[in-house]
This record gives structure tokens, C-alpha cells and sequence, in this order.
């Protein structure tokens, strides 16, 4: 497509699309450069690069020396990661059987497992709290676990069950005729020829999973449970705020989420130019 | 070892009813095409047969064995789809030996069947490619040679040249009737095109929305066509309809084929001004077009020059005519 554009169309998408991309990364970028430097320093000149004189690792140290920061990190990783296998596995296996089998109330089925994306879950939490509570639940991993699954999986189910229509009967009939189980079929036909959409649908969950505050606050604020962004509000006091803490914790939590990233997005380009070579 | 039956099969989509009730047995060993327009249910008559949908009524026995409760791998039956549908994550050689070790032959036995295949559909060269490294016409012979590994008591066609240039399809259409000849296996085949029927068919089921119109051999079929469907489906170009009124007979159509109208400068039984005029060499099509019975084709052998909007006169072999009641069904 790229031969085909005029050079002029080139620049002004280049332009569009680097505008877009300074403006994302901006944030960031204020974050990190000023999590390298002195408490005087950021509210002095928030915009000003770390030099020699202004640079401190403060920030970092106290961060570090808190120790449980490690644990938070490792809560963060397990959930994220974990809510997310659920996620694509229950969203695909959903989706492959309503675009596959046709059974009563199959539309009012997929509608329904639909519906959660414009539902937010947190109207539910006075609920879910109660449920937590009554199963035991409450200050473990697990409850997390179950309620972020439970938020990313009609997403996933809506995305996945187009993008399973598309692929071709004539293969899965061909898997059966040769003795294919239909796990087999799912798992080793299907799953592998939707893998960008998997990519995509990862992506799209992982990130408010990794973000979010609210939960971990309501479900399992307990100490052993904390997750980094419910860790990092304990440098946030009513009275003092210990900006170099809560920027350097800010800082560190972006790299977990971004090595994810880069995984999912390598994936989704592979299944892209797979398709596009064959 | 491979006769097919079929009793009063129909199939609902919903509310809409695709197949409309079939009866039809099919000898072992014979090569059996079903063709009919596009939409009128051959796919879904095959798929019945293969397991891949449920019938909504009726049964299908293979060699007497009831198998509408079957699975799709036990009805010992091979299918090639239009869309060849190979395994995209495996070689040549794993894709065409996968149902044997499914069904857990050992693996020297599954290379000497894979082997002896490759070797019928001279594959040898691209056993351990996949099947992006392949061709159309490679893949299409893959997912052959996959169906014969299996050695089945059924092969099943899904219009598996219609993905193919003209001159593939003419390769691969001869190759299926040898492939025919060696195994001796029963076959069921699809298609829409009434040439691949004709030419590879021991016996044709003629389909049309849902049903069977005829059956019978090409020639029977050509011969004796039980209505004015068939007869317009079999036989290209298409067979001519003329109104039987204004020729004398009883109320009706009147059908003859191309080649059985005669042409002439100066006399014949009505006359009609030439449209088009098509030369192919061997032969040559003249349209003519009459006030009464609309466009008439005329099949001449050799080449003939006639000019357009000339007036020619028409007149047709009376030992040649089908006669139709206004339902379209043969007077016979
Ligand atoms: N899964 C399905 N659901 C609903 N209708 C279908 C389905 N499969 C086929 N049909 C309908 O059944 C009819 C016959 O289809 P098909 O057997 O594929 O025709 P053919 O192979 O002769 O072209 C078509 O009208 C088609 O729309
Ligand atoms: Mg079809």
C-alpha cells in the first residue's frame, strides 16, 4: 500500500500519527524525567531534563526500601497474567461455540455475553464485595482474579466470535472428517488462524487490569495482596505527598506492562503478515 | 463395499426448507454427480452424507448400515472441498497422513500409505513443503491425495475444480477419472457445471431447489430428459424452446438441441434474422432470432459465414424433438 501513496499523503499521516504519539507519550515522559530528580527540582521546573545537579535517585531508593514493592509487583504480574489466560481461554472457547454450533438462543446467548461492555462492572461492586465476603474471599488473589476475568471476558467474546465466523467451515469439516476432536479442532485449527485477534483482545485487557486501583482498594487491600498502583498510594498522604516515591513506583510499573506489550504486539504483527504473504 | 442409500432425506434450515425430501441409491463403485444450480442444496446433500450436518429427516445407510448417528470419521468416507482446506500448520505428508494417526495406525504404515499416494498424484517432491509453498493446482492434488490415504469407502467432491484455470481444470478433471478407474471406489461429486457432470459421471442426479428432478446416465440424461429443466441444464449450448402451438403440436413447448436445427439460405419451415454469429473453429453457433419463438441457436460443424440481421430459414429433424406440456413436464 505504502508504494502506492503519494509522498505528500506519506507526510501528513507520518504527522498526524508522531502528533498522536508525542501527545501519548508525553505524560510518561514527565513521570519518568522526574523521577530522577530532587523533590526541589520537580516543583521548580516540572519540564527540565535531569542534570548532575538536580538528579536523585531518592525516589527509587525509597521506593525500594519500603521491600514490600517487590511483593506488589509480583501481586500485579500474577493477576494481570492470570485473569488474562482466563480471559482469552473462556473468551475463546465462548466465541467458537456460538460462531460454530447453532442451538436455541444462540443470538440471545451471544447478546447477552455481549452486554458487559457497555455495563460497567463497578456498578456491581456493593454485590461483588458481599459475594467476596461470603466465600471467603475477600484479601486474596483470587478474588481479584475472578472479578477482573469476569470484566474483560464480553470483549473478548465479542471480538473473538467475528473474528472465529471468518475462518473458513471447509477446514474445521475437513478436521472432523479426518477424526478431529473438536478441542483438537479449537486448539490446533482455529486458535492459531485467530491469533492476531487473541493479540488484540489481550492488549485491551491487560491495560486496565494492570491499572486499576479500584478493586485491589475494595477486595484485597491487605498487605500481602497489595497490587503496585494501590502500593504506591501509600506515598500519597492527606497532608504530604512524597512525589520522588510515588513518581519512581509510577516509573517502575510501566516496564512489567510493557515487556506484555511487546509480546502481544509481536504476535499481532506476525499473524498480520502471515496472512498478508499467503 | 461402499453402496450409499438415501430415504426420504430432507434438511430445515430454520424455517426454510433446503433439502425436500431424497431418495437415491448409489451402487458401489460407481461415480455419482450431483449437479443443479448454484443454491439448490448440493453442498449441504453432501455434507448430510458426510456427517457434517444432521439430517431433519430421513436416513442415510452405507452398505445397509444405518449411519445418521455416525461421526463424520467413522463413516469411512473422504471428502475434497472447493477450498482444498488444508491444514495450514503441517507439511504435505502430515496433512495427508493425519487421519490415519488419528485413528492410530502405525507410523510405517501411515508413510507407505502417504507414500503410495504422493506417488498416484506425483506429490513426492512436495511432501515436507506447507501448503502456503504450494500452487492452487498443487494444493487442490494435495487434498486428493489426502482423501486417498484414507482408503475410503466413499469419496465425496465439493466442486473441487472450480478454484482452477481452465486448463488445470481440464488436467485435474482427467486425473479424478483415472484415480476413478484405478480404485474403483464409489464417488459422489458435486459440481454446477453440466460439462464436468457429463464428462466424468457414470450416473447423474440432476438437483434443483431442494430436489431431484432426474437421474440417470449422461446419455440418458441427454437423450431423454424428463423435463424442460434438465434438458436446458444438460447439453451446451442449451437446448431450444419453441413454441409447440405455432408449430402444430398440442399446446406446449417444443425443445431441440443446437445442432439438430437446420439452417438454410432459401427455404425451411420459418424464417428468422441472424444476431450474432460465433466462430470457434471446429464449429460454428449462429443465434437467429424469431418474433414467436425468441433466440434460436444452431450448432454447424466447420466454419460458415453468415451476416448479421441476414434472414436464413429454420427448420428442425422431427426424429429430434422433445415435446413439453405447459407444466414443462415430457409428453411422452
Ligand atoms: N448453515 C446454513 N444456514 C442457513 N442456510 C444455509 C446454510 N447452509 C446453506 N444454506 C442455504 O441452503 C441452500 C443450499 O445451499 P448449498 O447446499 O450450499 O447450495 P449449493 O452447494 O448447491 O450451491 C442455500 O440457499 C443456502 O443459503
Ligand atoms: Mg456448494
Amino acid at each position: 500500500m505504502s508504494a502506492r501513496m503519494s509522498t505528500g499523503r506519506t507526510i501528513a499521516a507520518h504527522a498526524v500519527l508522531l502528533t498522536y504519539t508525542l501527545i501519548a507519550l508525553f505524560p510518561v515522559f514527565v513521570i519518568v524525567i522526574n523521577s530522577f530528580k530532587t523533590r526541589k527540582a520537580i516543583f521548580a521546573d516540572p519540564l527540565a531534563l535531569p542534570w548532575p545537579e538536580n538528579f536523585d535517585l531518592v525516589g527509587y531508593q525509597t521506593v525500594l526500601k519500603q521491600g514490600d514493592f517487590f511483593l506488589y509487583f509480583q501481586n500485579s504480574l500474577i493477576v494481570t497474567v492470570v485473569s488474562l489466560f482466563f480471559v482469552l481461554l473462556f473468551g475463546a472457547m465462548a466465541a467458537f461455540a456460538l460462531s460454530e454450533y447453532r442451538f436455541k438462543g444462540n443470538t440471545l446467548m451471544g447478546l447477552y455475553l455481549a452486554l458487559g461492555i457497555m455495563i460497567p462492572i463497578r456498578l456491581g461492586t456493593v454485590a461483588i464485595l458481599e459475594i467476596m465476603v461470603a466465600t471467603g474471599l475477600v484479601n486474596t488473589l483470587t478474588a481479584l482474579i475472578l472479578v477482573y476475568t469476569a470484566q474483560g471476558l464480553p470483549l473478548a467474546v465479542f471480538i473473538l466470535s467475528e473474528f472465529m465466523k471468518s475462518v473458513s467451515h471447509d477446514l474445521k469439516n475437513a478436521g472432523r472428517i479426518d477424526g478431529l476432536s473438536e478441542y483438537r479442532i479449537f486448539f490446533s485449527l482455529v486458535l492459531p488462524l485467530v491469533r492476531p485477534a487473541m493479540a488484540t483482545v489481550a492488549v485491551f485487557t491487560m491495560i486496565p487490569i494492570w491499572n486499576d486501583l479500584w478493586f485491589p482498594l475494595i477486595l484485597a487491600p491487605a498487605e500481602h495482596t497489595k497490587t503496585v498502583t494501590l502500593g504506591a498510594q501509600v506515598f500519597i498522604g492527606q497532608f504530604v505527598t512524597n512525589w520522588n516515591a510515588v513518581l519512581a513506583a509510577l516509573s517502575l510499573a510501566i516496564i512489567p506492562v510493557l515487556v506484555l506489550y511487546l509480546i502481544f504486539s509481536r504476535q499481532l504483527i506476525r499473524g498480520i503478515t502471515a496472512g498478508a504473504v499467503k | 463395499m461402499g453402496a450409499l442409500e438415501l430415504k426420504g432425506v430432507t434438511k430445515n434450515f430454520g424455517a426454510t426448507e433446503v433439502i425436500k425430501g431424497v431418495d437415491l441409491s448409489v451402487k458401489d463403485g460407481e461415480f455419482c454427480v450431483f449437479v443443479g444450480p448454484s443454491g439448490c442444496g448440493k453442498s449441504t446433500l453432501l455434507r448430510i452424507i458426510a456427517g457434517l450436518e444432521d439430517a431433519t429427516d430421513g436416513d442415510i445407510l452405507l452398505d445397509g448400515r444405518r449411519m445418521n448417528d455416525v461421526a463424520p470419521a467413522k463413516r469411512e468416507l473422504a471428502m475434497v472441498f472447493q477450498s482444498y482446506a488444508l491444514y495450514p500448520h503441517l507439511t504435505v505428508r502430515d496433512n495427508m497422513g493425519l487421519a490415519l494417526k488419528q485413528a492410530g495406525k502405525p507410523k510405517a504404515e501411515i508413510m507407505a500409505a502417504t507414500d503410495k499416494a504422493a506417488a498416484m498424484l506425483e506429490l513426492g517432491p512436495l511432501l515436507d513443503r506447507r501448503p502456503a509453498e504450494l500452487s492452487g493446482g498443487q494444493r487442490q492434488r494435495v487434498a486428493i491425495g489426502r482423501a486417498i490415504v484414507r482408503t475410503p469407502k466413499l469419496f465425496l467432491f465439493d466442486e473441487p475444480l472450480s478454484n482452477l484455470d481452465a486448463a488445470l481444470r481440464v488436467a485435474t478433471r482427467i486425473e479424478i477419472a483415472r484415480l476413478h478407474r484405478d480404485l474403483k471406489a464409489t464417488m459422489i461429486y458435486v459440481t454446477h457445471d453440466q460439462v464436468e457432470a457429463m464428462t466424468l459421471a457414470d450416473r447423474i442426479v440432476v438437483l434443483r431447489a431442494g430436489k431431484v428432478e432426474q437421474v440417470g446416465s449422461p446419455m440418458e440424461l441427454y437423450n431423454d430428459p424428463a423435463n424442460t429443466f434438465v434438458a436446458g441444464f444438460i447439453g451446451s449450448p442449451q437446448m431450444n424452446f419453441l413454441d409447440a402451438a405455432a408449430l402444430g403440436f398440442p399446446p406446449g413447448q417444443v425443445g431441440i438441441r443446437p445442432e439438430h436445427l437446420m439452417i438454410s439460405r432459401e427455404s425451411g419451415e420459418f424464417a428468422a434474422e441472424v444476431s450474432h454469429i460465433e466462430k470457434l473453429g471446429g464449429e460454428t453457433l449462429v443465434y437467429a432470432r424469431h418474433p414467436q419463438h425468441g433466440l434460436l441457436t444452431v450448432r454447424l460443424f466447420g466454419e460458415h459465414d453468415y451476416a448479421v440481421s441476414e434472414t436464413v430459414h429454420l427448420s428442425l429433424s422431427r426424429d429430434r424433438i422433445f415435446l413439453f406440456d405447459p407444466e414443462g413436464q415430457r409428453r411422452r
